[in-house]
């Protein structure tokens, strides 16, 4: 399982990369979060608040062992600004998957 | 068992003085020459009842024009308050407690249009007391579709019903303004209560002495022409009051407690400043030049208070905001309803920038100072915007500076005229309200438990929720 956390405009740009090296489905989510990006500060009459969450966008898309590494560069490439909080990318191991439809499991769920 | 008393007792109260009234409907038809209900100055306009006296008093006239002008009046005004205030307000809290501000403001509104119907109108404009008024018209006894109110034009009059509701709204929006300094924390048969109590003791009295015939107020020269006190002041003491007796919301200095919707609360904000016409032209009773005095000065002053707002906090904070330009309208509008009738448009122009300023600073400065969690800052523009106004209005009154008031009229006098009247409304909506909040504390209650508060008013005072997620 390929998860990442994105700054938000980048989501298509990254949707398209990921269809180009062959990913056919992917789950995304509305998030917020702070790494080493600062946040801002609202004010509202005389009540100042630090709001330190940013809005990201968290992208997972379930791929095959041999994607993996051209599936971490698509992501890397289209989602790179060079400025602060352009996020992460994180691999994990998937133990299972199955298509709810068919009932594949493996390779071919994905 | 003591909410089952309070309903008890409120319930018997109702039908006796129900019954009673009932009972003497049958009472003589339209009094030709009575009704002097209205906030009328003219010692020569009818005050006798004995319709001997007709020869001297002007010839009674209805103008078409000026009725017709007080009903829209009276419906703007009722804007202002549903949605207008409801928005305003509503836009500035959690949106888990967005229903309960809602709520709030139109139970508290219908409730004192109900309790204004049965004795508010009757204790605020009947007799000649100092004080109060006296309970001639209970039920609005005697009052029919041909009865007439005063104007400030003698023998030019209105229909008494359509005077008896204009002021019904003003006591209700004065009410309704409470709720802003208690939002996200209060029970809301307590806020009922409270209201109920507070306007018995605290509004009718005030109102009756700025604007009725006899009034302490009003027979000493203060000017108020649409409410500076009556409505502002005494509502801004009355929230101030209840903020400290009720204590800060739970997270106040350390969660965020941020409005949940801005965009609405302009709405309200803009229904306010467009219902508020109603407010200060309408008070003029008329539909004429004195009218239309009070209308641009409520254009004027608005506007010059939004800039003022924007501009100090561009200054102070960097940037000016939504929420500041908002409130601003508000602070402006304020401070130009006691005077609006008497000043001239620069005057308003000049109370607008400083009711900007000022109020900016109450609800930053002088609110850290006060310590209170005054969650809507009712204090820090309605009692702020009411004491500046109140106060300037005695200026700006005076010929030499665009106002109304001849040569006769000296700025020095009248000033101590405003304070005095300042003073007694602050001192007098102070007492009589936190008195109202300890009985209403003594017989249910005044604020949700921790966790109703912590889940929001809206599931658990009135199991809905505004927005599903």
């Amino acid at each position: 399982m390929v998860s990442a956390v994105i700054k938000p405009f980048k989501l298509d740009e990254v949707r398209e990369a990921l269809s180009g090296v062959g990913v056919q489905g992917i789950t995304v989510t509305e998030v917020k979060g702070f790494g080493r990006q600062k946040g801002h500060t609202e004010l509202y009459r005389g009540a100042e608040y630090v709001v330190d969450f940013l809005p990201k966008v968290k992208i997972e898309a379930a791929v095959a062992d041999e994607l993996v590494e051209r599936v971490i560069e698509a992501i890397e490439g289209a989602a790179r600004t060079g400025k602060i909080g352009d996020g992460k990318i994180f691999v994990s191991p998937l133990e299972q998957v199955v298509r709810i439809r068919t009932g594949e499991t493996g390779n071919e769920a994905i | 068992m003591k909410k089952f008393l309070a309903s008890l007792l409120l319930g018997l109260g109702l039908a006796i003085g129900g019954g009673a009234a009932i009972a003497q409907t049958t009472t003589e038809t339209p009094p030709a020459a009575t009704a002097p209900a209205a906030a009328m100055p003219a010692a020569d306009a009818p005050a006798a009842a004995a319709p001997a006296a007709a020869e001297e008093a002007p010839k009674e006239t209805v103008d078409k024009g000026d009725v017709a002008w007080m009903m829209v009046s009276t419906i703007l005004v009722l804007l202002m308050v549903v949605p207008g205030l409801a928005l305003f307000y509503g836009g500035l809290v959690r949106s888990k407690n967005m229903l309960s501000v809602l709520m709030q403001v139109m139970v508290v509104f219908s409730l004192i249009g109900v309790l204004w119907a049965i004795y508010g109108y009757s204790l605020a404009f009947g007799g000649e007391g100092l004080i109060i008024g006296n309970l001639d018209k209970l039920f609005l006894m005697g009052v029919t579709a041909d009865s007439l109110a005063a104007t400030f034009t003698p023998g030019v009059m209105i229909p008494e019903y359509i005077f008896i509701a204009f002021q019904c709204t003003f006591a209700g929006i004065t009410c309704a303004l409470i709720v802003g300094s208690f939002a996200e924390r209060i029970k809301f048969g307590s806020v009922l209560l409270f209201c109920a109590l507070w306007f018995t003791f605290s509004y009718l009295p005030i109102a009756h002495m700025v604007w009725g015939a006899g009034g302490y107020l009003f027979d000493k020269g203060a000017l108020d022409f649409a409410g500076g006190t009556v409505v502002h002041i005494n509502a801004g003491m009355a929230g101030l009051v209840g903020a400290y007796v009720l204590g800060k919301r739970i997270g106040y200095g350390k969660e965020a407690l941020t409005p949940h919707s801005l965009t609405l609360t302009m709405v309200g904000a803009s229904l306010l400043w467009v219902g508020w016409f109603g407010f200060n032209a309408g008070s003029n009773l008329e539909a004429n030049g004195g009218a239309g005095l009070a209308f641009i000065n409520t254009l004027f002053a608005t506007a010059a208070a939004v800039l003022a707002w924007c501009i100090g906090e561009a200054l102070s904070k960097g940037k000016a905001s939504m929420l500041g330009a908002a409130s601003g309208a508000v602070a402006g509008l304020v401070a130009i309803t006691p005077a609006c009738g008497t000043v001239g448009p620069m005057g308003s122009i000049i109370i607008g920038l400083v009711a900007g300023f000022l109020c900016l600073w109450g609800v930053n400065g002088l609110k850290k100072m006060l310590g209170a969690d005054d969650s809507l800052d009712v204090f820090g523009v309605h009692g702020v915007g009411g004491i500046v106004g109140a106060l300037l209005t005695g200026v700006f009154s005076a010929g030499t500076l665009g106002g109304v008031k001849g040569d006769d009229y000296s700025i020095g006098s009248q000033l101590v005229i405003q304070a005095e009247g300042v003073l007694i409304t602050v001192v007098w909506s102070a007492v009589v309200a936190f008195i109202c909040y300890k009985i209403v504390d003594m017989v249910m209650g005044l604020r949700v438990s921790e966790e109703a508060e912590r889940e929001g008013l809206d599931i658990t005072s009135h199991g809905e929720t505004a927005y599903h997620r």
